[in-house]
């Protein structure tokens, strides 16, 4: 197990380093000269030769990459083209928001998915299946900006329960929650659901039935457990999915993550805070994924002992 | 006459390899008929596909067309989906729209497909290192969540409809080559592949004349799952304002506009999104059903 992780985490350089480079590489890939287009229409040749001096853009490519990887390593990420504020700064206050947005999806994503994919496999093809199996085809069929616009346009300007946007209260955590959330339910519902009917026509299910265990003791204690171990990859693989969706719901919901920092970066082309969010962002879907392959490893080991 | 017995030999495996490939289809193409849902999925494709075609030939008004005097109007008899803020009927911006929405979708694909595949053929087929930078790179290129790989490029190039067609795209490549290798690596080690080369076939004739067309249905398969989520995500990419621009009729950007009118013309919102669902849906449920198809022991 030990030299798993090991070797798990010696695959990850080679791929953070890859990652530094490819962001690195938005800013050269900017058509034409980089600092006449982020200096902006009507720029001064003095205030393009500053800006080119800033960003270091008249050093020869190989030194400018290292450079960055450099600054890099002492938390230095640049400073916004826009207001002048260290890079770093502004996702330290904006990251918490994210990461506790996507917390809570992650939780709706797995009880909900869990739930819905239990109850549906316990009798299959019935009414309450066929039911939840629909809302779960729904689910990933609806884009997460749009099911967002209709739950704010339900629960907030129809019903007035819940605030339209914004991130001060619980009440504000709500929505974009379940709007990020509903779509890896849905996807872990139907995993759960296949996975679990695979499992109860395995042999040890049936001596578990023959020996008289109760329903419920058989779902949960035999057949989850087993059950489970798809189930984790399919969230671990919501993670990438949900960091992506922060984007789109932020934005929805007027939330001030890091999704939303992004984008109005990008409006704005400020691309040093295009590319330290970025990056963030790809770091920790870079060891979340280590995480889960670990879990997987983990729970597989165990079914083996087993 | 060596010369003419090697292309008796060459035409005679072709021909061979042809007629199989006929017979899996018919046979995969009659398992798809019986499940229910890629049917449906595929009915639904068939609308959407037709609409692409023939939308603006349907079209009652001039998508453009601002009439300021029809503003914000619910849907009637005369505009079945409403007016939008401008007095444009929203029912034939849609029906334009979908040239927008599905044609990106679909150029994205197919440039994430055609870079992929390429990629794909080549370190299958070669392995050894161009194998492992191949796969070093791809492994980079899924390192990234989502649509954030996108979302850096059109940061870089620029919003607009096209540069978010080829971040779409780009984001595709690594799921395309993946399935190219791995097919391509299990048909080389194949016993036609030893006859061609034995008969002076060089590496480019292999690739594209004798792999390339038995490794089409897998390639098809992920097209046809990936058109979906392309389209999404550059509907997504036009619903934040990075994608196709103000007065265009784009799905996404509709959805965008009409947010802003959720508190007096929810339907401005309502209609594109509806669509754009609607077109998921169906690539999801052919998807399910194509999957059942190709693996009966997913089915349950």
């Amino acid at each position: 197990m030990i030299l798993f992780i090991l070797k798990r985490l010696a695959q990850i350089i080679p791929v953070t380093l890859g990652v530094t480079l490819v962001v690195f590489l938005i800013m050269q890939m900017i058509p034409g000269d980089p600092a006449i287009i982020l200096a902006g229409e009507g720029a001064s040749q003095e205030t393009v030769a500053e800006l080119r001096e800033n960003l270091g853009l008249n050093k020869p490519l190989a030194v400018q990459y290292t450079d960055y990887i450099k600054n890099l390593l002492q938390g230095d990420m640049g400073h916004s083209l826009k207001n002048n504020q260290p890079v770093f700064e502004e996702i330290t206050a904006r990251l918490p928001i994210t990461i506790e947005l996507a917390f809570y999806s992650i939780l709706i994503t797995i009880i909900l998915g869990l739930i819905a994919g239990i109850i549906s496999a316990i009798r299959p093809y019935s009414i309450m299946d066929v039911g939840l199996m629909i809302v779960a085809l729904l689910g990933i069929s609806l884009p997460s900006f749009w099911l967002g616009i209709l739950l704010m346009y339900v629960f907030s300007v129809q019903l007035h329960w819940l605030p339209v946007a914004g991130w001060e209260s619980a009440k504000h955590i709500i929505l974009p929650a379940v709007t990020l959330g509903a779509g890896g339910a849905a996807i872990v519902a139907r995993m759960t659901r296949s996975s679990m009917l695979e499992v109860v026509n395995q042999d040890y299910i049936r001596t578990a039935k023959a020996k008289g265990l109760k329903g419920y003791i058989i779902i949960l204690k035999h057949a989850l457990r087993n059950a489970l171990i798809p189930v984790i990859t399919v969230v671990g693989l919501q993670f990438g999915s949900l960091l992506g969706g922060t984007v789109l719901v932020e934005s929805v919901f007027a939330v001030n993550g890091l999704g939303r920092m992004i984008v109005d970066a990008i409006r704005t082309r400020d691309i040093p805070v295009v590319q330290g969010g970025v990056l963030v962002a790809s770091l920790i879907f870079v060891f979340i994924n280590l995480f889960v392959d670990i879990l997987y490893r983990f729970f597989n080991k165990r079914m083996d002992l087993n | 006459m060596d010369k003419v017995t090697t292309t008796i030999d060459h035409s005679v495996l072709v021909n061979a390899r042809k007629a199989s490939r006929k017979k899996n289809l018919v046979s995969f193409l009659n398992k798809i008929k019986k499940n229910k849902a890629a049917v449906a999925g595929g009915i639904i494709i068939l609308l959407y596909t037709l609409m692409f075609l023939i939308g603006p030939i349907l079209a009652p008004y001039d998508p453009y067309d601002v009439q300021l005097d029809q503003k914000l109007q619910g849907p009637s008899l005369d505009h079945l989906m409403g007016t939008d803020d401008k007095g444009r009927d929203i029912l034939s911006r849609i029906l334009y729209g979908s040239r927008l929405s599905i044609g990106v979708g679909i150029s994205a694909v197919f440039f994430g497909g055609t870079i992929g595949t390429l990629l794909g053929l080549i370190s299958g087929y070669y392995g050894k290192w161009v194998d492992s930078i191949i796969s070093r790179i791809l492994d980079i290129m899924l390192a990234f969540p989502g649509i954030l790989l996108a979302l850096a490029i059109v940061s870089a190039l620029g919003p607009s409809l096209i540069n978010v067609t080829i971040a779409v795209g780009f984001f595709s490549i690594p799921m395309f080559a993946r399935i190219v290798r791995g097919s391509t690596m299990e048909v080389k080690k194949l016993e036609y592949i030893d006859a061609v080369k034995t008969l002076g076939a060089n590496d480019m004739t292999i690739l594209i004349k004798h792999i390339f067309p038995n490794i089409l249905s897998p390639i098809i398969v992920q097209a046809s799952m990936r058109i979906a989520t392309a389209i999404l995500s550059a509907a997504g990419l036009s619903f934040l304002g990075l994608g196709a621009q103000p007065p265009s009729p784009e799905w996404g950007a509709m959805l965008s506009n009409g947010r802003d009118f959720l508190f007096t013309a929810p339907y401005m919102a309502l209609f594109p999104g509806i669509m754009i669902s609607i077109l998921i849906l169906g690539f999801n449920l052919f998807g399910d059903g194509l999957r059942d198809a190709l693996d009966p022991r997913m089915k349950n």
